[in-house]
């Protein structure tokens, strides 16, 4: 029997190609509705996935490498994804919400407390993708700093590793400070920190409450959070990594990574060289899946009318729940504990995960039959912390 | 000849000394049904909407943090977020400061609101002074007073611009002729201002209200010209007949300098209330509430704040201290300053004097009071006259418990004020700009 496989899924727009919004089972005119958003999540509760991840960026989605480009047959425009997250929370119980949000032209504080306050809105289910914005053009849409060209591509099959190149570094180290400046927050409020005792007129025990005076190269940060300590006490941070440096960064500031093997040989390598930087951040493998019994069929007539075939930073899986369930099993072998599917189409391989997938896996003895916790740190294997103010009492 | 219609908003309350935490009705200020609680309740009632302030730093007194009132709240537009899936026609307003935030951010964010709740939000648009609120974010404190409504002024026209940057019809998802987007539909802001250098395009289509509705707070000269320029309700604290008038008058006197018209802009105090079944039992509650919304503790710590030394000495039953205020020190952070101290001290002096005052009767005599005390009639005729009488275009309730305050207003109050033909007995729009009649 083998051990219990995470799954979460990556929700972006009508799925992660291109022209997934022309797919017959796609509804492009219901992208921006509260109610195409609600359908894709409570259809991955049902499949009783771990979580789901929200796409964002403070830029329209472009398949040039730092411009938006002109093109209006494919899907562009986003919502806020913490925003999102918190209108889906609602009308879910048990599934885990982890939204992407920008380190890098954001204010440390008000990310810490939007995720803070979706732990809380959700019992418990929040967690953060926290990602670095190295591109010019969404700078510009703050004016506030400079941003070095750059001419490689990103998130692309054999674009380039960024890590040498000394901007991309201070990107990392800004968005280090900021994670670490979130959890500061976090734990700002000790878990018992509100006593109401009438007799003193008390609301809060003050020692309780944590100046966190984070001083770094970027920014400084006094505290305590304005938000109380939220039920996971620290939600959960995901990052995603293709390389050395990012890689660093999640080892030192993520609970999870997700990685972007293209073969079991590779994905041991990767688990190496997370594992060496990090024993316990969990390892996800991100996947694009396109599914069914015409799964080849259905991506080839998608790259036929996006004019190209699909390019992508993860590995393409095009083919049946049951091959791919063995090529999770596989490379759960190699060292993943679970995976990010990023269904190539939504609603269609959505469905194909949640109804196909799971049931094969369970089949196996490799996924749940229920949810087995309440937080997603639960679901994860994760212990809840305490404060690191209480413990240093 | 129809009669004025009266606006009501729900404030959700929160960090101040008016929220009666000791009371044993008193629930969670931070867990989601609370919120979720006051705002259907909010929309039982058919209230334009519910109105949630933020907060940026916990309060300081002495250098210690304020621990007598409700501390903590979660993030404003998260929470009105996730209300937009527990509600369905009322307005979702969310105080969020201009200093500290970034316009490409902020209008998104809002925009991303306004689509999620199908055209309900709404921005009270604040700024912030004090350096102590700046120590939390990267830009630190910064601006002087007047920099900081002309940041304000120029992020609101800038937000205006991103959200009017993505024609109406935008997205077309034509799968046949694979045009996602209509060609042409995306236009690109170029903004260069005092304040902010912002190029690019604009990540949403159109929101269902075009715009969510501006909301103004604040009553200096400049605050009530930003309101007259560009918003579409203000949030006042002129809760009394004559003084409402007044402010009523000059505000909307502003409007025509910017080509609008008075009903463009609508007047909302916010106000208090306490009800009972006869004049003498919501008297009786009034006083009790106060009583409880001065506590000995909050009495002392609001003598520290004009007085400028520690006071914990003093009996807060006892008379004011002999001692005279340390002008030099300023012993309160994060909360609005008490200018001129040495004439309000005189003027509590004298007051004690007069009636004979301890120091917790002092502090609940000149705290402010609750603006609508009586029956359920008398409080709905009260209501109904100030709206006509052109005092406000309608009121924003701050109940003192949560989450149940509001409950027997909307039960009792607002039938009475359905009766009287001037309060919706059901919403005829979807969104707040119509429930605003600014549509």
């Amino acid at each position: 029997m083998s051990s219990p496989l995470h799954l979460a899924v990556a929700l972006d727009g009508a799925g992660w190609h291109p022209a997934a919004w022309r797919e017959p089972s796609a509804a492009p005119r219901a992208l921006f509705s509260a109610r195409y958003w609600a359908g894709l999540v409570t259809e991955a509760e049902r499949g009783l996935l771990d979580f789901v991840t929200i796409e964002d960026a403070l830029g329209l989605q472009s398949t040039l490498p730092d411009a938006p480009d002109e093109r209006t047959d494919q899907v562009r425009g986003r919502f806020d994804a913490v925003l999102l997250a918190a209108r889906l929370a609602p009308l879910t119980h048990r599934i885990g919400l982890v939204p992407t949000a920008t380190t890098t032209h954001t204010e440390p504080f008000h990310v810490a407390i939007g995720i803070a306050a979706l732990d809380h809105i959700s019992g418990g289910r929040a967690g953060w993708r926290p990602q670095v914005s190295a591109r010019g053009f969404e700078a510009r849409h703050f004016g506030r700093r400079d941003v070095p060209p750059l001419d490689q591509v990103l998130n692309r099959p054999g674009g380039a590793d960024l890590s040498a190149d000394p901007h991309v570094r201070d990107l990392f180290a800004e968005a280090g400070d900021a994670v670490r400046v979130a959890r500061l927050l976090w734990d700002s409020w000790e878990d018992d920190a509100e006593i109401r005792d009438v007799p003193t007129g008390r609301f809060v025990d003050r020692d309780k409450l944590h100046h966190i005076d984070f001083t770094g190269r970027f920014f400084s940060v006094k505290g305590p959070s304005i938000t109380p300590r939220s039920p996971q006490g620290q939600p959960v941070v995901a990052a995603l990594a293709h390389a050395r440096l990012p890689y660093e960064f999640a080892a030192a500031h993520a609970d999870v990574v997700f990685v972007t093997p293209h073969s079991a040989d590779q994905a041991r390598a990767i688990v190496a060289e997370v594992r060496e930087l990090s024993a316990d951040v969990r390892i996800f493998a991100d996947l694009v899946v396109f599914l069914g019994d015409d799964a080849a069929g259905r991506k080839a007539r998608l790259d036929e009318l996006d004019g190209a075939e699909l390019a992508s930073d993860a590995a393409v899986f095009t083919g049946h729940v049951r091959e791919l369930a063995g090529l999770l099993l596989e490379w759960q072998r190699a060292g993943i504990q679970g995976f990010r599917l990023r269904p190539g189409a939504v609603p269609y391989d959505l469905w194909q995960i949640t109804s196909g997938l799971t049931a094969e896996l369970r089949g196996r003895q490799a996924f749940r039959s229920r949810y087995e916790a309440g937080t997603l740190r639960g679901l994860l294997g994760l212990p809840r912390p305490a404060s690191r103010y209480a413990e240093a009492r | 000849m129809s009669r004025r219609q009266v606006h009501l908003a729900a404030h959700f309350p929160g960090v101040n000394n008016t929220t009666v935490w000791a009371d044993p009705r008193s629930g969670s200020q931070i867990d989601f049904a609370s919120f979720t609680h006051l705002a259907r309740t909010a929309e039982r009632g058919k209230f334009d909407f519910f109105f949630l302030a933020e907060g940026l730093r916990l309060r300081e007194l002495k250098g210690r943090i304020h621990d007598l009132d409700v501390v903590g709240r979660p993030e404003s537009l998260t929470v009105l977020s996730a209300l937009a899936a527990v509600t369905h026609r009322l307005g979702l307003a969310g105080t969020v400061n201009t200093t500290f935030n970034e316009p490409y951010e902020l209008a998104r964010r809002l925009s991303t609101l306004d689509h999620l709740s199908g055209g309900r939000a709404a921005w009270n648009v604040v700024t912030t002074s004090d350096a102590f609120t700046g120590e939390n974010f990267r830009r630190g404190g910064f601006l002087d007073r007047a920099d900081r409504y002309e940041r304000a002024a120029e992020f609101v026209r800038l937000s205006r611009e991103l959200w009017d940057s993505w024609q109406p019809d935008a997205v077309l998802g034509d799968q046949a002729a694979g045009h996602f987007l209509n060609e042409d539909a995306i236009g690109t802001v170029g903004h260069r201002g005092a304040h902010f250098t912002v190029e690019g395009r604009f990540t949403l289509p159109r929101s269902p209200q075009g715009h969510p509705i501006i909301i103004q707070a604040g009553d200096s000269a400049e605050g009530r010209e930003f309101a007259a320029a560009t918003a579409d309700v203000i949030f006042t604290g002129h809760g009394s007949l004559e003084d409402g008038k007044r402010f009523y008058a000059d505000v909307k006197s502003r409007l025509a300098r910017y080509g609008r018209e008075p009903h463009q802009l609508k007047i909302m105090p916010g106000v208090t209330f306490a009800l009972g079944d006869t004049e003498e039992e919501a008297a009786e509650n009034a006083a009790d509430i106060r009583r409880r919304q001065v506590g000995p503790q909050t009495a002392i710590a609001f003598l520290e704040q004009v007085w400028g030394r520690d006071l914990s000495a003093c009996d807060p039953d006892g008379p004011l201290p002999e001692i005279e205020p340390d002008l030099t020190a300023g012993v309160s952070q994060g909360r609005v300053a008490i200018k001129d101290r040495a004439a309000v001290a005189a003027k509590w002096r004298a007051l004690a004097a007069e009636k004979g005052l301890t120091i917790r009767e002092l502090v609940i005599e000149v705290t402010g009071r609750q603006t609508f005390v009586g029956t359920p009639r008398t409080v709905a005729r009260l209501i109904d006259e100030h709206v006509q009488a052109g005092a406000a275009d309608g009121f924003i309730l701050v109940p003192h418990l949560t989450p149940g305050g509001l409950d027997e207003f909307v039960d009792r109050v607002v039938p009475l004020l359905q009766e009287r033909g001037v309060f919706r007995t059901d919403y005829t729009g979807t969104t707040l700009r119509e429930h605003l009649e600014l549509a």
